[in-house]
């Protein structure tokens, strides 16, 4: 390992990286209040500037957690690592395979069977059919559906999209791995089940950020942690410092931030 | 999309590897498309994707038993009768001819492949919120699943008509083999449309409300109820400024007429379905990474 070069060593690296987009305030845009609104003239886009000149790296077979108050665009960060959106300025490398699971999602169709999901969740990925076939028992097996997989996702508990969702990224082999707050689904059993595994894919050097707000989680697995503050980094340290220097910050400002989590 | 700051070590050939491999290197678009070779390589990679994504679709509507395939094309039959009926009573009876069932029913199936493309495409890209937020992959696969699934729904209607033709008497030759060529522009410009009102509808949800009476009024322009050379000279331009003008003429001087399409017919349905598809396919790629933040 130690003849590889730094940007071998390095499996993502965001360089002043900015994401803004427009948002509207309209809940969905239609046709028809864009002609109605024509001879008024007002402008209903607001730009967000979702993150801010962020620049760090991360190592492989590093687990990154990433914490933050809501809002503080660590979700449109780990988007950009994935590639769902792109960066405005600045730079994101990343080499290895990626799998994402944010925000809990593979069931994209609610009326499909988990089955169903799996598979074109997976097909989306870029994943070939035999592939998936040879690791969907696995699949199944991990998130402990296996008398449900066949029913559609929305007789599906929180819990069970939870597990599933998460059971489906790392099955899939990734060398990255990008969690946005998935841990906190499923019970503690369960709970306790992801962390292991997450564990054991670092150990294969692999490399995780995981976005959550239990801080308990974060100190537990992260070996490195960044914080998010409207989204500027505002620390990149190890996850004790980063943590208790959150905690302060929270307590400091009276947020109604819970950490009932941790 | 806002300009792009340019980092001293952006390097253009490296963006090659958008989806593929082991390495992504993520950087603004500056014109907002991505690379195309790149792209449509990734396209082709995941095509089972747009397959399987019609097929449950497709399951959905419990197209693979007897009875759901005999419902789907029963909307498009019946549709034929009843406009069959309608257009006999305005002409007051019997003034058409032996063979006008049958240029009416194929009209209208072939109508319907569009019609059923861009109903289905419309909400493919808002359809697939969750998919779209959480996982990178070519867009473009949403819209053409659509078509895919209008085309297997077209295919059966197609074999209704068989027994049609052959019943009035219409002519058989190796003129029919114009079929594919005239389907294969029928898919191009389904694919084109496609694309265009799936990127729109994520910018006007009301689009999908809309698009019934659009393609209503596209049904009465198109020569369908009646026959092309029945418009009258004056509003002969309405078939030229119709993408399916050129196409359901040909169409139905194939099945119906028994020759081969006039060279007009076909070039304008080739300028229409091509330009359609390039010009929505560019749209909706430079649109594309927009689609996650607006959903």
């Amino acid at each position: 390992m130690s003849s590889l070069s730094v940007s071998e060593r390095t499996a993502i690296s965001v360089e002043d990286v900015s994401v803004t987009y427009r948002t509207s305030f309209e809940k969905a845009p239609t046709l028809r209040s864009t002609v109605t609104r024509l001879g008024r003239r007002e402008r209903v886009v607001r730009e967000v500037e979702a993150v801010r000149n962020v620049t760090f790296d991360v190592p492989h077979g590093t687990v990154l957690g990433v914490v933050g108050a809501n809002g503080a665009g660590k979700s449109t960060l780990v988007r950009t690592i994935a590639g769902i959106l792109p960066p405005n300025s600045g730079r994101i490398e990343v080499h290895g395979r990626v799998s994402t699971l944010l925000a809990l999602g593979v069931g994209f169709n609610r009326k499909l069977s988990g089955r169903e999901n799996v598979v074109l969740g997976g097909l989306a990925a870029g994943i070939k059919r035999e592939q998936l076939a040879e690791k969907y028992d696995d699949i199944v097996r991990f998130a402990e559906l296996e008398d449900f997989i066949d029913m559609p996702m929305r007789t599906y508990s929180s819990g069970m999209y939870g597990r599933l969702a998460f059971s489906v990224a790392v099955n899939m082999d990734p060398d990255i791995l990008l969690i946005d707050e998935a841990l906190s689904a499923g019970d503690a059993r369960f709970r306790r089940k992801s962390a292991e595994k997450m564990r054991e894919l670092c150990g294969e050097d692999r490399t995780v950020i995981l976005v959550s707000h239990a801080l308990g989680t974060i100190k537990e697995l992260a070996d490195q942690a960044i914080w998010m503050h409207k989204g500027q980094l505002r620390m990149w340290d190890d996850p004790e410092t980063v943590v208790s220097a959150y905690t302060e910050f929270l307590e400091v400002r009276q947020d109604a931030v819970t950490l009932e989590d941790v | 999309m806002s300009t792009p700051t340019l980092s001293p070590r952006r390097s253009r050939h490296r963006r090659e590897d958008e989806f593929t491999g082991e390495r992504h290197v993520y950087e603004p678009h500056s014109v907002g498309l991505p690379p195309l070779r790149s792209y449509l390589r990734e396209l082709w990679r995941r095509r089972e994707f747009a397959v399987e994504l019609s097929r449950t679709k497709l399951r959905e509507q419990h197209f693979d038993t007897a009875f759901g395939q005999l419902w789907l094309v029963l909307n498009p039959l019946l549709l034929a009768g009843v406009y069959y009926v309608l257009v006999d009573i305005l002409r007051r009876g019997g003034a058409q001819g032996e063979g006008f069932f049958a240029h009416l029913m194929a009209g209208i199936f072939a109508y319907y492949f569009i019609l059923n493309s861009l109903t289905v495409g419309v909400k493919s890209v808002t359809r697939g919120g969750r998919l779209i937020l959480n996982s990178a992959f070519p867009r473009a696969l949403l819209p053409l699943s659509a078509v895919i699934t209008a085309f297997m729904r077209f295919v059966p209607t197609l074999l209704i008509y068989v027994p049609v033709h052959l019943a009035s008497g219409l002519p058989i030759g190796p003129h029919l083999l114009w079929v594919i060529p005239i389907v294969a522009l029928l898919v191009l410009l389904a694919c084109g449309l496609s694309m265009l009102v799936a990127a729109a509808q994520v910018y006007f949800r009301d689009l999908s409300s809309f698009l019934p009476y659009v393609l209503r009024i596209w049904l009465y322009v198109s020569p369908v109820l009646y026959y092309a050379e029945d418009v009258p000279d004056r509003y002969k331009f309405i078939l030229d400024v119709n993408p399916l003008g050129g196409l359901l003429t040909a169409w139905s001087d194939v099945l119906n007429r028994g020759h081969a399409p006039e060279a007009w017919s076909m070039l304008l349905g080739l300028a229409w379905g091509l330009g359609l598809f390039v010009v929505a396919g560019l749209f909706f790629l430079s649109r594309e990474r927009e689609f996650a933040v607006r959903l």
